[in-house]
Parts: structure tokens; C-alpha cells; sequence
């Protein structure tokens, strides 16, 4: 009779534990099937919330992989004074040369750029009919773009343009700045949305688990009038919670890839129209296992927080 | 043991359910506890399975102040109560034998033991052929005999029912009856709040008088 008080021998207390979790971890997924309507509807909007923030993902991944090349694409063109000499102008491409963030300077002589003018242009003959060449000489020089980044960029421009004996400097890279802007807009926007669509999971399990705990009052109070611990109470609907995540991701991942597999096929030839061999990326591995484990993990959490919030409230009177 | 010492409960409405009361039972004995709707019958039993706390006074249970007893032990505590309603508490949305088996589930027992306790409580209560069934297909006196087999297949040292027999006819109530003398008659201790008077007057176990939540009479030994 000592033994009345006390929690059960701890070797039982495992035994009990582990034969528990067995039974909740199966009889909240048998709840899922028993009620595949309501559970259909939960696990829809749960897969629909989980495939847009994956799906914008891809997105971004598609985005800044078309247009990874794009970067080393930038150069400045130097239009010196046109009459420099030509051994000035190789001084200066030497000393430009030296600068870290310059991967490559190229010498345009004002001739050569002449020549490539009349061979690209077509005005060729009115050109002959000039006297001088009204070309001036370049330097075309290819800065380390990803290694310096935007702001040495700045200073390099800015100090280029202050240097005697070039009287412009052009920089074809606005558009690119523009592009790096609105990607890193669009990534916040990701981001945010996926903050939104997160905190919906969670709403959206917590009440499905809170309605659950509601409708299943008289069996909480018979069990807690036999001796079942409020841990054992929460455990079917903990376990509720973790399987309409997982489900729910699931069924985001299908449809991500689904939509992908739809619009593989359109990317491709719109690609090879501009003669690119881009293919659409679709999820690896490991963002797949990163949908799952956050969908179960935003399950899990939506249920803990109706389970913590109501089960404690209902007691046998 | 079941032991009351100067045990008084308010309710948060002001509502003084029980003044003073010296109550002893030793292990082994069975009483009845009577009186009108009111009395404080039902007060008394969910004190002793602390449904409720007392204000005042102590309650000992099998050697052990139920006042020290954290609200993280309640649960271990009650595992050694079997209670018996007037509505029974079944649930409608499981058969007999997983209404049955609730009890050693929550207790953790492995699948075959579970089988073989509930059937025997079953038996005992003589609905062994009607595990299948649904509760909500069984007459009165059936789901209140699920009930009592559902309060004692973890065997409790102590069985508690509260006005068991309030919804059954005589002939039925007398069965009921009859099934808690047997479990007394193997050593559990039974408390049991009805105020069916002319079935429990003649089954000659003590009983215990409540009236305006005081100890009335009492054909058994008190402490004063």
C-alpha cells in the first residue's frame, strides 16, 4: 500500500511512456483517416500554405540562376582625349591595371575603333569620307564585379572619372544594379510571405486541434478522472498536430513540383528561343527534407499551443 | 484508510458544502453515505478523489495526507480510486471493451494483459459476451455495470460511486448492490453516496448521515 502515492517503477514508467506514444502516434493518424473530409480540407489549406513560400523559393532560385552570368558581363569603357599619345595611353591601362578590383583592361585605339565601327555599323562609306577620325581612343576595363562588390565599384567609377586624360566614363551596369535590387526586394518579399504563411500553418493546426480537444471534453475529464496525466492527455493531439504538418508538406512539395513539372516544358523552348540551355530547377533533397522538418515542426507547434491552452482548462467537476 | 479530520469545503460561491467533518473508514469497510440532494454527499467523494480541494482539515487516505500531495500527482493518485457516476461517463464513440480498457491504457499495461483484465472485469460484471457492442446499445443497468467494470479492472484498493444506483429500478439497483458487497467481500474499501435507503438499510453495512454538510448520524465508529 506504500506504493499507492508513488509514480510506478521506473522500467514500467518506460515500458507505459513508450507503449503511449506507440498509441497516440497511430490512433491520431487513424483519427486523420476516420474523418477524411475535415482532415482533407486542414490538409489542403496546410499544403497550399506550405507550396507558396516553397514555390516563390524556386523561384528566386530560377531567377538568380538564369541570370548568374549576367554579372561578369559588366565593364566600364573609358573614352579618353583624343589625342593622347599612344604611349600615354598604354601608361594609363598599365596603371588602371593595377588596381585590385581591375580583373582586365583592354586598349581600343582610336583606328581600331574605327575599323570595327565601319565593319558593325554599315556606314562605312560615309565614314571614308570624313577626314579625321572622330572616334577617340578606349580603355575597356573589366572590373572583378563579384569579388568587390557595389560600392568599390562606386569609388572606382568615381575615381576613374577624376583622372586626367579621360573625358567619360560609361558604365553599363545600371540595369544590373536595378536587377540586384529587385531581386534582393523580392527575396525579402519571400521571406515575409513565408513568415505569414508559417504563423498560418500554425493558426490553422491550432484550431483544428482546439475544435478536436473541444468535441473530445467528456473524454478528457473521464480520463483524467481515471488517472491519466495531462501529458498523456496532450499526446494524441501533439501527435495530431506533427501529422497534418508532415501530410501538409507533403502535399506542398507534390504541388511545387507538380506546377513545375507543367511549366518545365514552356521554359525550355521559351530558352532555346534566345538560345540558352536554362532547365528549371526543382527542389533537391535537401529543401525537401527543410519543407518537411518545418511543416511537422509548425504542426507540432500549432497543436502545443491550443493543447496548452485548453486542456489544462478542462478538469472533472 | 480513509480518514477525515475537522474537514470543512467552501465553494467559490460562498456555498458551505461541508462543516467539520470526522470521518473514519478502515480498509476493508464499506459505507454508505446519505442524506438529501445538497447534504454534501457528493462534496465528500470528490474530496476524497480530489476533484475538489478542501478548505479546511485534512484528509488522510491510506496513510498519506491528500493536503501534500502535489497537483502533478493527482493522476498516480487516482489510478488507485475506481469511480462510480450516476451518468456513468461512458463514451458513446468506442465499444465496451475500449471503454473498459481505458483505465489500464492510461496506466500503460501491454496489449495482451489489457485483454485478459477486461474481460474478467467484465465477466464479473456479467456482460463478458457484450465487449463488441456499443454503449449506446445497452439498457441502463448495462452501461452502469460497464461502468463499475471500468472502475475496477485496474483492481483499486478503493472504489468510490456516486449515487450508482440513481437511475435504475429496484431490481437492478439491488444487482449493483450486490456487486460492490462482492468486491467488499474481497478486501476493497467502498464508499458509496445514495439515498436509496430502503435497499441500503438492509444490506446492514454502516451508514453515515449527511445533513447540511454536517455528520448527522452515523450507525458506525466516528472520531469526535
Amino acid at each position: 500500500m506504500n506504493g499507492l502515492f508513488r509514480k510506478p517503477e521506473l522500467h514500467s514508467r518506460i515500458v507505459a511512456w513508450a507503449v503511449s506514444h506507440a498509441r497516440a502516434f497511430f490512433f491520431s493518424l487513424g483519427k486523420i483517416y476516420r474523418a477524411p473530409v475535415a482532415s482533407i480540407m486542414t490538409i489542403a489549406v496546410l499544403g497550399i500554405a506550405l507550396a507558396l513560400p516553397s514555390g516563390l523559393y524556386l523561384l528566386l532560385n530560377n531567377i538568380e540562376q538564369a541570370t548568374a552570368g549576367w554579372d561578369h558581363g559588366a565593364r566600364v569603357s573609358l573614352f579618353l582625349e583624343k589625342d593622347m599619345t599612344e604611349k600615354n595611353q598604354k601608361a594609363l591601362a598599365d596603371k588602371i591595371l593595377l588596381r585590385p578590383e581591375v580583373i582586365k583592361v583592354e586598349r581600343i585605339s582610336a583606328d581600331q575603333a574605327l575599323a570595327e565601327f565601319k565593319q558593325h555599323s554599315g556606314f562605312g562609306a560615309a565614314l571614308d569620307a570624313l577626314d579625321d577620325n572622330p572616334l577617340p581612343p578606349v580603355l575597356v576595363v573589366y572590373p572583378d564585379y563579384e569579388g568587390t562588390g557595389l560600392k568599390a565599384m562606386e569609388v572606382l567609377i568615381d575615381n576613374l572619372s577624376r583622372t586626367r586624360g579621360i573625358e567619360e566614363v560609361i558604365l553599363d551596369m545600371r540595369w544590373l544594379q536595378r536587377l540586384q535590387a529587385i531581386m534582393e526586394t523580392t527575396r525579402r518579399t519571400v521571406f515575409v510571405i513565408a513568415g505569414m504563411l508559417a504563423l498560418t500553418v500554425i493558426l490553422v493546426v491550432g484550431n483544428t486541434i482546439r475544435l478536436d480537444i473541444q468535441n473530445r471534453r467528456q473524454e478528457i475529464e473521464v480520463a483524467k478522472l481515471i488517472g491519466a496525466t495531462d501529458a498523456f492527455i496532450r499526446r494524441p493531439f501533439l501527435y495530431g498536430g506533427l501529422w497534418y504538418g508532415l501530410i501538409g508538406s507533403l502535399l506542398g512539395i507534390i504541388t511545387v513540383q507538380g506546377a513545375l513539372a507543367l511549366l518545365q516544358g514552356p521554359v525550355e523552348s521559351l530558352a532555346g528561343l534566345y538560345g540558352s540551355e536554362f532547365a528549371l530547377l526543382g527542389l533537391n533533397t535537401n529543401e525537401i527534407s527543410w519543407v518537411f522538418a518545418s511543416g511537422t515542426l509548425l504542426g507540432w507547434l500549432g497543436s502545443w499551443i491550443a493543447v496548452g491552452r485548453h486542456i489544462k482548462d478542462i478538469e472533472p467537476t | 484508510m480513509i480518514l477525515f479530520q475537522n474537514v470543512s469545503k467552501r465553494y467559490e460561491t460562498g456555498q458551505e458544502a461541508l462543516s467539520g467533518i470526522n470521518l473514519k473508514l478502515e480498509d476493508g469497510d464499506m459505507a454508505f453515505l446519505t442524506g438529501h440532494s445538497g447534504a454534501g454527499k457528493s462534496t465528500l467523494l470528490k474530496l476524497t478523489a480530489l476533484i475538489e480541494r478542501p478548505s479546511r482539515g485534512q484528509i488522510v487516505v491510506n496513510k498519506k495526507n491528500l493536503t501534500n500531495l502535489g497537483n502533478r500527482r493527482i493522476p498516480y493518485y487516482r489510478r488507485n480510486l475506481g469511480i462510480i457516476f450516476q451518468d456513468h461517463h461512458l463514451l458513446y464513440d468506442r465499444s465496451v471493451f475500449d471503454n473498459v480498457s481505458l483505465p489500464l491504457v492510461i496506466a500503460g499495461f501491454r496489449h495482451q494483459e489489457i485483454g485478459k483484465r477486461v474481460r474478467a472485469a467484465l465477466d464479473k460484471v456479467g456482460l463478458l459476451h457484450k465487449e463488441k457492442a456499443q454503449p449506446i446499445t445497452l439498457s441502463t443497468g448495462e452501461q452502469q455495470r460497464v461502468g463499475i467494470a471500468r472502475a475496477v479492472v485496474t483492481k483499486p484498493p478503493i472504489l468510490l460511486a456516486d449515487e450508482p444506483t440513481g437511475n435504475l429500478d429496484p431490481g437492478l439497483s439491488r444487482e449493483i448492490m450486490d456487486l460492490f458487497l462482492e468486491f467488499n467481500n474481497v478486501g476493497v474499501t467502498i464508499v458509496v453516496a445514495s439515498h436509496d435507503i430502503d435497499l441500503i438499510s438492509t444490506l446492514g453495512k454502516r451508514m453515515i448521515q449527511l445533513e447540511g454538510g454536517r455528520i448527522v448520524s452515523s450507525s458506525g465508529p466516528d472520531i469526535q
